[in-house]
């Protein structure tokens, strides 16, 4: 939502993606967050991915609420439609969205408090509709706009930068995820770029609801001693699990990795994505392993990161709908109506 | 004891009410009653006054039967058929004077059922349905084809067209057949032995039926929706609109199904909630697919913050709103015109909204394909106002018709060539001067990329707070709103225009209205009527308003909502109207407008009230 409009210019030796387009061609506005703001660092995953994807920039739709957060799908790509939606309920713009073009890529970008609290619910019946589209929410366990409020996922005993101690339960999206039945569930930090920025390209590729809960510190409001969602916190509670590569379809897998270390996924187009088990007796095919394991790093006080749970073989909305393959805007107005003949027969029900 | 001279008074004209307990399938007996009169020729009209209940609960049955082809209630019940001792009371006070009731005297309670101006008859309906059929729940089913028997028999309505129309209803379950026709003849049967058939009351075939149908308005609603080429519905389940996505779902299932793949046409979305089902719209048509969802007040309430932002972003919406009776839950089975003020200026901030008025099924259909061509061109939430008595009632109308040429007005939507030729792409700048300016749909070309906000932007489609950068496309939308005026349907008028006193109302009110009409026209009266059609009024309405000395404003809520809009939009004298206002939940009757408008033009009517009643 910058004022600023930024400078096209392009060095020559800038590298280029298959369709000859450089970083540049996928920003957006400039950001008008705080400098050091933790959003903004997604904001550079989402373009580096989507630029390694080679993505044309108008077949991503950028889809936001209300908050901080939110305002980030203003600072990529510029060349896709975005929709900043009411508080909380982007995920119903998203499904509608969905419905009406299955060919684009979606991604959404909401925070804690627009997916946790307000859009709980929609949040929830997004991920049982198993759309198709990646969802982040930037985590930061605090209300920034309006300077400085708890949020839904702020943990037991974090502190307010003015002291006041939190004593309500957090909200975890990614354990509740995976109790939604969500089919791809991953959680990372704005600070690893190198974690974050194959998770974003696995998820626009998954088929159906993938979710990355992305801790994303507040410098103004959640970066002090005491707060759980401070960059020197997060940083020291860190423990990645699964790392995923991604793997473009005509890419062969060179590294080699110990057996029961390295699990290849096949995703919907045919590229891979190569999960590297950072503890070996992880399967992030398992919901319910994941969950217990989940819970038990969390008792420890430590963020369980990387991709977290993977599902490639389930319907999305559309495979549970039976949505025909040309996107239903697209369809000729002929083919939507039985036309005056259709409707004589349809009238002699009712004489 | 209706007397000889009146009988032919009223051949093919009186009113059946039909007093059930909810759940026992007496829906299916009461609506083969009236198809049959349909069938025979003679119109018919049917309202259906339920609990918000699944089983249990008092439920009635109104048919009128009415030769001169009348819509509305008349107010006057001729034959009760008492089925529920529990309303025995209130239902034998309410058969007018010479009138007759027809009750299941297995269980008599003479003392219940007593007057001496109606006549009073028993059959013995759950001990013969108990002598011949098996099962407590076939028993309680076809008690109900039993009366519709007897009734057969007491006013000569054809037993062969019910035998037929059974035989469609149970086409595939012989077994089931066999049985619903042996307890409709058991019924005839016993009134034929033991009453004096046909009574003077009576049906008689006609030819007034011929190209007619009976729908409910919801259903040609969702009719419409899959003509008009919607392929996205979202809704939450809400009483009364529910039918109305059930009978898109059930068209398109019929029409828009590969045959082969089995591949479908079309999203129905059930949504969490009403917030869910208007944003999933707003998705949809951002993304150019027809959209629409059908709900109730309560759902308006909840998509408001909503449809404000579809009215400031200029997102198309099309929204259905099956008016019941409010404020809160209220009585969901019962109808009113209760939230024109809500829907007109649904949402915080300056907006207004472009609203339809259908007056029965017929124009349901139409409006709806109208509905979604005015919202894409004006790029802007469209609201069908419905309600229950037209839309979950079944009434007689034209048989639909389609007209092959027809092709949406999708409006102003750049195609990729036409963007490919601009030097760059504004999204609310007004260059044609009808403040409706030009959209472009994602994933066709980026340089028609924009960003869709309900915070404040400029014409070209940026974030603004400046003071007047935000105040341009505010007055832009205001003058859109004038564009909509030229577009939206024009008003209905009824008699010469040069009357000095007129009728103004909308809605299910129209069939009560034009035979109130008819009805003081024959005592001296006439009057000037004009059905809105629309909201925002147009040209055709402030010269009503202005060229009659007197109106009656006619509607159904207590707080006079389509007069407060007339006297905020239109430069109408407040003094000059006069409002008759009905809001019980019962659908209008043309008795009460006639006596409303007698009580205050008394002098001008003849015979004068008193005489009347």
């Amino acid at each position: 939502m910058s004022f600023i409009v930024k400078p096209k210019v392009a060095h020559p030796s800038l590298p280029r993606n298959e369709l000859g387009l450089t970083r540049r061609d996928y920003e957006g506005g400039m950001s008008t967050l705080c400098a050091g703001c933790g959003h903004d660092s997604v904001t550079a995953a989402i373009i580096e991915a989507v630029w390694q994807m080679s993505l044309r920039p108008e077949q991503l739709a950028k889809l936001s609420g209300i908050g901080c957060s939110s305002k980030t799908t203003a600072y990529f790509v510029s060349g896709g439609h975005g929709f900043n939606a009411v508080h909380g309920r982007m995920p119903s713009i998203a499904t509608g969205a969905i419905a009406a073009n299955r060919s684009l890529y979606y991604i959404g970008v909401s925070g804690d408090g627009d997916t946790l609290s307000i859009g709980f619910g929609q949040f929830a019946h997004a991920i049982r509709r198993n759309i198709d589209m990646l969802y982040m929410i930037e985590n930061n366990g605090v209300y920034g706009l309006t300077k400085g409020q708890f949020s839904a996922s702020a943990d037991i005993g974090s502190k307010a930068k003015k002291g006041e101690e939190n004593q309500q339960p957090p909200v975890d999206p990614v354990l509740t995820a995976l109790t939604l039945g969500c089919t791809f569930i991953a959680r990372s930090f704005s600070g690893d770029k190198e974690q974050l920025v194959p998770l974003i390209i696995a998820g626009l590729k998954h088929k159906g609801f993938a979710l990355i809960d992305v801790l994303s510190p507040c410098v103004t409001f959640n970066d002090h001693e005491g707060s759980t969602k401070s960059y020197e916190f997060v940083r020291d509670h860190y423990d990645e699990v699964v790392h995923a590569d991604f793997v473009a379809p005509a890419q062969e897998i060179t590294t080699q990795y110990a057996a029961g270390e390295a699990m290849p996924v096949t995703m919907h187009d045919g590229s891979r994505i190569l999960l590297r088990k950072l503890d070996p007796g992880y399967d992030p095919t398992n919901r319910a392993a994941a969950y217990t394991y989940l819970r038990d790093k969390l008792a420890q006080g430590e963020y369980v990161t990387g991709l977290i749970y993977i599902d490639e073989a389930g319907a999305d909305f559309h495979g549970i709908n039976r949505t025909a393959a040309t996107p239903i805007n697209q369809l000729p107005y002929e083919q939507l109506t039985p036309g005056s003949k259709g409707l004589d027969k349809i009238m002699s029900r009712y004489r | 004891m209706l007397h000889a001279a009146d009988a032919q008074d009223r051949l093919n004209d009186f009113v059946i009410k039909l007093a059930n307990v909810n759940g026992t399938g007496s829906a299916s007996a009461n609506s083969l009653l009236m198809k049959s009169i349909f069938r025979m020729g003679v119109p018919v009209m049917g309202k259906n006054y339920f609990p918000s209940n699944i089983q249990g609960l008092p439920t009635w049955y109104e048919i009128r039967v009415t030769r001169d082809g009348y819509v509305a209630r008349s107010g006057r019940v001729d034959v009760m058929v008492a089925m529920n001792a529990e309303t025995y009371a209130k239902d034998v006070k309410e058969v007018s004077p010479g009138g007759y009731l027809l009750h299941d005297s297995t269980w008599p309670r003479p003392a219940l059922l007593k007057r001496d101006d109606i006549t009073i008859l028993g059959a013995p309906f759950a001990r013969m349905c108990n002598e011949t059929f098996q099962g407590v729940r076939a028993r309680i089913l076809l008690k109900n084809i039993m009366y519709a028997g007897s009734l057969a028999a007491l006013l000569d309505i054809d037993l062969d067209i019910m035998r037929a129309m059974l035989g469609e209803s149970y086409a595939s379950k012989k077994s089931l057949l066999d049985s619903n026709v042996k307890a409709l003849e058991i019924g005839y049967n016993y009134a034929k032995e033991h009453f004096q058939c046909p009574l003077p009351l009576r049906v008689a075939r006609m030819d007034k039926t011929a190209n007619h149908i009976m729908i409910d308005g919801n259903t040609a609603a969702g009719l419409g929706c899959m003509y008009a080429g919607a392929t996205v519905g979202a809704w939450y389940p809400i009483t009364p609109s529910t039918s109305l996505m059930d009978a898109f779902r059930g068209f398109c299932e019929k029409w828009r199904v590969d045959p082969t793949t089995r591949e479908r046409n079309f999203v129905v979305v059930q949504c969490e909630d009403e917030l869910s089902a208007i944003g999933a719209v707003i998705g949809a048509m951002w993304n150019g697919a027809r959209a629409f969802t059908p709900t109730s007040g309560p759902g308006i309430s909840l998509m408001n913050e909503f449809i404000g932002l579809a009215y400031y972003a200029e997102v198309p919406a099309v929204i259905f709103d099956i008016q019941r009776v409010g404020p809160s839950t209220g009585m969901p089975t019962r109808t009113q015109q209760c939230d024109l003020l809500l829907a007109a200026y649904a949402s915080h901030g300056d907006t207004r909204h472009v609203l339809l008025f259908p007056n029965n099924p017929e124009e349901c259909f139409y409006m709806s394909v109208e509905a979604f061509d005015l919202a894409e061109r004006l790029q802007t939430p469209v609201f069908v106002m419905s309600d229950l008595d037209i839309g979950m009632n079944d009434w007689m109308c034209p048989a639909l018709k389609w007209d092959d040429s027809y092709r949406p007005d999708r409006g102003k939507v750049l195609t990729k060539e036409q963007i490919e030729q601009l030097d760059k792409f504004y999204r609310f700048v007004d260059k044609d001067g009808d403040a409706i300016t030009y959209r472009t749909l994602p994933g066709v070309h980026p340089k028609g990329a924009y960003f869709t906000r309900g915070s404040g932007h400029t014409q070209y489609g940026g974030y603004t707070e400046d003071a007047t950068e935000y105040q341009i496309v505010l007055d832009r939308l205001r003058r859109k709103f004038d564009t909509a005026k030229q577009l939206v349907p024009k008003a209905a008028f009824t008699g010469s225009g040069s009357h000095d006193v007129g009728i103004v109302s909308l809605g299910s009110c129209d069939g009560a209205v034009l035979e109130a009409l008819d009805i003081l026209k024959r005592r001296g009266l006439q009057l000037d009527y004009m059905r809105v059609r629309s909201f925002p009024f147009g040209e055709e309405v402030e010269q009503f308003l202005a060229s009659h000395s007197k109106l009656f404003v006619i509607e159904q809520n207590r707080d006079a909502q389509l007069k407060s809009l007339l006297t905020l939009e239109t430069a109408v004298e407040k003094a000059k109207l006069r409002s008759i206002l009905h809001y019980n939940g019962l659908p209008m009757s043309s008795n009460e407008i006639v006596e409303a408008i007698a009580a205050e033009l008394q002098q001008r009517v003849n015979p004068p009230l008193s005489a009347i009643r």
